[in-house]
Formats: C-alpha cells, structure tokens, sequence
C-alpha cells in the first residue's frame, strides 16, 4: 500500500466509508478479542486462587494472588527433565534438519545437476504416498531406534518442505553468474557452498531453523510413538499426562481435602500451560518477520 | 546459463556427473535418511497382506491376501470411521478455508497502521500453541465443574453439560478451536497476495468514486482467487487424512462414536493392540484413496487453471 493511495482514500472518505469503518474496527476489535483473552486467561488464571477460578470469580485480574501452581510445579521432577530432554531434542533436532536440508536443496537448485528431475520426484513422491505408521515402526525399530534418544533427531530429519522452501529461494535469489565467476576462479562445488551460497543465505536459514525448532519442542507424535522411557519423554508427552490424562496429580496434592486438592490439580494445570508455552511466545514476537518471509518463499511456489 | 548447456552438450553423462560430484555428496545425507526411513518402510507394507508374525519378520510371514481388509471393510468401525474422517475434514474445509480469507480482506482494509500490526500479531499468535497445550486448553476450559465457558453460560442460565462427552459436540469443538488457533496463520499468504496488489488500480477506483466496500469485492477477492484455488485443490486433495493429535488428544470414551478417525483407529489397532497387519491394511487404504484423491484433484486443476502441484 503506498501513501498516495493511502491519502487518498482519506480526502475520499465518504459516509458509507465510515459506516464501513466503524464495523470493520469494530469485527475486528472483537475478532482479536476473542483470540487474546483465551491466552490472557490462562496467565491470570494460574496466579490466581484456585477457589475463585473454579467457581468463574476472575475476570479479567488475579484475584487473590498466589504462587502456590508454581510452586508446585517447582517440585515436580518430571517436568523439569521434560523440559531438559525437550531442549536437547529441539537444539540438536534443529542442527540435524538444517545439516540434512539445507545441503540437500542447494544440490537440487542447481540446474547442471544431472538427474535433478527424478530425484525431486523421489523426494516429492511421500507427500502422495507413504509407508504408514506400522511398516515405519517396524523398520525403525529394525534399526534399534526404538526407546532410544536418537530416535527424536536422526530418523525424521529430512523434511520435503523445507528442502522444496530452501531450493525455491536458492533457485531464486542466488544469482547464476556467482557461480560461474567462482568456477572460472577454480572454486569447486563444496567450497562454493560453505564460503558463498552458505553466508548468502541466513534469511532461509533462520527460517528453516525457526519453523524446525518450533515444529519439534511442540510436537509430541514421535515421542509417543517411539519413546517408552520415562528418562527420555519431552515436555509435551509429560503435558499430555498431567493435563489430559489427569496423572500424578494424586502424588502432588496429598492431604488436602478432594475439592482442595481438585482445584489446586486445575492449578496446576494453568501454571504448567504458561511454563510450557513461554519460550516460544515470548520469542514469537522478535522473529515473526523470518516466519512471515519463510512463509512467502514458500508461496512462490505455487 | 548458455556456456554451461554448451559444456553440458559437450561431455558425456559421466562426466557431467563425475564435475558435479560434490553436489551428490551434499545430497546424500538426506537421500539416505529418506531411503532408510521412508522408502524402506514402504516395502512393509506387504504385510497388510500377511499373516505377520513378528517371529518369522516379514519375508517369511505366509500371505493372507486380502483377509485384513476384508476383516476391516466387514467391521463396524469401517463406516464409523469413515463417516467421523470425513465429516471432521468436510465440516473443516467449510469453515476453516474460507474465513482466512475474509480475515485478509478486513485486514487489508485497516487503514490504522499501529492497529493493523497488533490484530495481525494478535491472530498469528495461537498457532504457536502446542497440539497438547491446546487441547488442555479446550479440555479445561469446558469442564463442567470449573470450567469457564460452561460457568459463563451458567450465568445466561443455559446449561451445556459436559461437551466432552457429548458425541454431537465433537466436531464443532474440533473445527471451531481449530479456527481460532490457525485462521490468522492461515491468512498470511492472502494478506501477502493482496500485498502484491497494484495501487494505481485502488487509485483508478477512488477517482472512480468507488467506495471501500466496492473496492474490496471488485478488486481484493479477484486478485485472491489464483492463491485461493490452488489452497483450495491442496485441502480438498487431503481430505480423507484429518490430523492424528489433535483428534487423538481430544478423544474420550464417552465421545468415540464421532471421534474415532481412521488414524486414530490405525494407531490402536496396531500399537496399542498390536495387530500389524490388520492396521497396516487399513492404512494403506486409506493411503491408497488419498493417492487417488489428489491425483485426481491434481488432473482437474491441470485442466483447469495450469496450476498444477507436481
């Protein structure tokens, strides 16, 4: 939208544009109100009295403030060692991906690349058609994979659409004359690679990096799957049993009464939400430029 | 471009390949990984056509050809499972696919830049919430002892019940929440679409005397339509594979009549059950339809519009 245009709608503004306005502001007002308040909830809601939350009596502040959900959540062993293996699955996870895809869609971005063609075919064929989950299962557990802490880094790693996101950008904003210029300069593929195509190319990378690393702290799909060990389980696993499946909650609310100890598990619940989903909320805003650009790239597709 | 055609046509095959060596060795760590974990896994599925035995592994185990899916397509939970699969993706294409739309179209509207930036920001960010997390969100939200939509109901008088067991509510829940985590993440690519959008066509218009309501059917939802039906093709392409998390997190005994899904139904059997060759089988005709379905979506979009996705 440029400031010509902008101005002169304003100078134009007639009255059905106001109208329009107004329900335009107003739709979306609510719109973001709708949204936010489900988040904001949560947050009041696990600093809050467990009493007043579960009988409705907190709005929109804390009402008789209290840190006794965290503190709970503080001596909870599994969380923190959920937290701890997440981590590690999301750092080394994410230097996996981007040694395995971003290598790759460079190769296939290159045009002199014989049997690019049929290599792309073979990369795009499992978004069609793919094993399944039992015949993945068993060759994975072929290859001593199962209930084992690589299992959440290795195996899953090549990822279709980032290489397809990757090679686009590759395709489109490496110009083909640096290329040419280094060969004539008697510098080989690798090389070129990792001192030019690499440095010219942080934008996909922090995009690539961003997208695998939420994709990997928030999912829970593999651990349930593959992992059996309670060592290994991420965070999300440990959620799921805290926050659906209503476990070990016994254990942390001994000698309360039922409806206490009731009210304090919901507690707990509303603690555990904000501590899991912080990091990436609270890095969301700063990089939401990369994934909005990664999301266009991937656009260009099309 | 052209002095690396004239090399090309020059030197043999070989050597071709044998120039670009390095550029193989930058694709093999992911070739190997893709042809270990996802094509090695496609010659499992013979054994939905065997009697798998896990002694005997899956060369040896004897054929049973087409027992399983028999024994699937002759079981109740064949139509239950179909008829939850596509009543949750239909019910979602409906609603989920169009209001992104909308979304870009008031979004590219707002005139007032500060709030233009924080209702985007606003909506995009639920989608960052965890499958898990959200589906604690839902679970808690409605419970009917402390719950707040069930309290703030309470207060019109209306009384809910437990939606969590109610099997009606099942799809509502599933598409509704699904709308409220995705919509806004789901219209950036319309809002980049419009984005793209010449002024001088909106200039043309005001001189025009046309007003903004105009403005947006005129020009905005043309302009979308290109980005609209290839996202439009890619859903319905997809429609017999609903997510396996989400349905499976929200999943409880009262309301399985509506939620158990193909995929859900595929995990039990086979993990929980451990009766490989019976899921195996199931999955594979599901895979097989889906196949079916976007290659055909695929042909029809070909004809159609020249935007094809292979």
């Amino acid at each position: 939208m440029t400031k010509t245009a902008t101005a002169g709608r304003k100078v134009q503004r007639t009255a059905s544009d106001k109208v329009f306005n107004f329900f335009l502001y107003l739709i979306c007002g609510i719109g973001a109100f709708i949204v936010l308040y489900p988040m904001y909830f949560i947050i009041i809601a696990s600093f809050s009295d467990p009493t007043a939350v579960s009988s409705g009596n907190v709005g929109f502040f804390p009402v008789r403030p209290t840190l006794a959900g965290y503190e709970r959540l503080l001596g909870y062993a599994s969380i923190w060692r959920g937290y701890r293996n997440t981590i590690l699955y999301t750092v080394l996870g994410t230097a996996m991906m981007l040694a395995v895809n971003i290598p790759a869609a460079y190769a296939l971005s290159r045009k002199d690349l014989v049997g690019r063609r049929i290599i792309n075919l073979l990369l795009i064929f499992p978004m069609f058609f793919s094993g399944g989950l039992i015949p993945t299962y068993m060759t994975v557990r072929n290859f001593g994979l199962v209930d084992n802490f690589w299992v959440m880094i290795i195996p899953f790693s090549v990822v279709t659409y980032y290489v397809i996101v990757a090679r686009t950008f590759f395709e489109s904003s490496l110009p083909d004359g640096i290329w040419e210029a280094a060969q004539i300069d008697g510098c080989g593929n690798l090389r070129f690679f990792f001192s030019f195509v690499l440095p010219l190319s942080k934008a996909i990378i922090a995009v690539i990096a961003l997208w695998a690393a939420v994709g990997i702290w928030n999912q829970y799909f593999n651990a349930l799957i593959y992992l059996r060990s309670d060592y290994l389980q991420p965070l999300q696993i440990i959620l799921r049993s805290i926050l659906i499946s209503n476990q070990n909650m016994a254990s942390m609310t001994t000698g309360s009464a039922a409806q206490e100890a009731q009210e304090l598990a919901e507690l707990i619940k509303y603690a555990v939400i904000v501590v899991s989903s912080a990091p990436i909320m609270c890095m969301y805003p700063f990089v939401q430029k990369y994934f909005n650009q990664g999301v266009m790239i991937g656009a260009m597709k099309g | 471009m052209a002095s690396l055609r004239k090399i090309g046509n020059e030197s043999s095959i070989w050597k071709r390949i044998w120039r670009n060596r390095s550029l193989y060795l930058l694709l093999l760590p992911a070739a190997v990984l893709m042809i270990c974990f996802t094509y090695v896994p496609m010659y499992g599925i013979t054994i939905a056509f065997k009697d798998f035995s896990p002694t005997l592994g899956i060369t040896a185990s004897p054929w049973a050809g087409f027992k399983y899916f028999q024994q699937y397509f002759n079981s109740y939970n064949f139509w239950n499972t179909i008829r939850n699969t596509l009543v949750i993706s239909i019910y979602s294409v409906v609603v989920t696919f169009p209001l992104p739309i909308v979304l870009a179209l008031l979004c590219n509207q707002m005139t007032h830049k500060g709030f233009k930036r924080f209702f985007q920001v606003s909506t995009y960010l639920p989608h960052f919430i965890s499958t898990v997390v959200m589906c604690g969100m839902i679970i808690l939200f409605l419970s009917p002892s402390s719950g707040i939509i069930p309290k703030m109901f309470g207060a019109l008088g209306i009384d809910i019940g437990n939606l969590m067991g109610e099997p009606a509510a099942f799809p509502h829940i599933y598409v509704w929440t699904e709308v409220w985590q995705h919509c806004g993440w789901d219209s950036i690519m319309y809002i980049a679409a419009l984005s793209a959008v010449d002024p001088s066509l909106y200039e043309a218009a005001t001189v025009d005397g046309a007003s903004q309501w105009q403005k947006m059917i005129k020009i905005d939802i043309p302009m979308l339509l290109p980005t609209a039906t290839v996202l439009f093709i890619l859903r319905v392409g997809s429609i017999m594979s609903v997510g396996f998390e989400k349905v499976y997190l929200l999943q409880t005994t009262l309301n399985l009549t509506t939620s158990e899904i193909i995929s859900t139904y595929v995990y039990k059997m086979g993990l929980i059950s451990n009766q490989y060759s019976l899921s195996a089988a199931i999955n594979l005709f599901n895979n097989i339809i889906n196949f079916i379905l976007l290659m055909s979506v695929n042909l029809v979009s070909k004809k159609m519009s020249d935007t094809s996705l292979v």
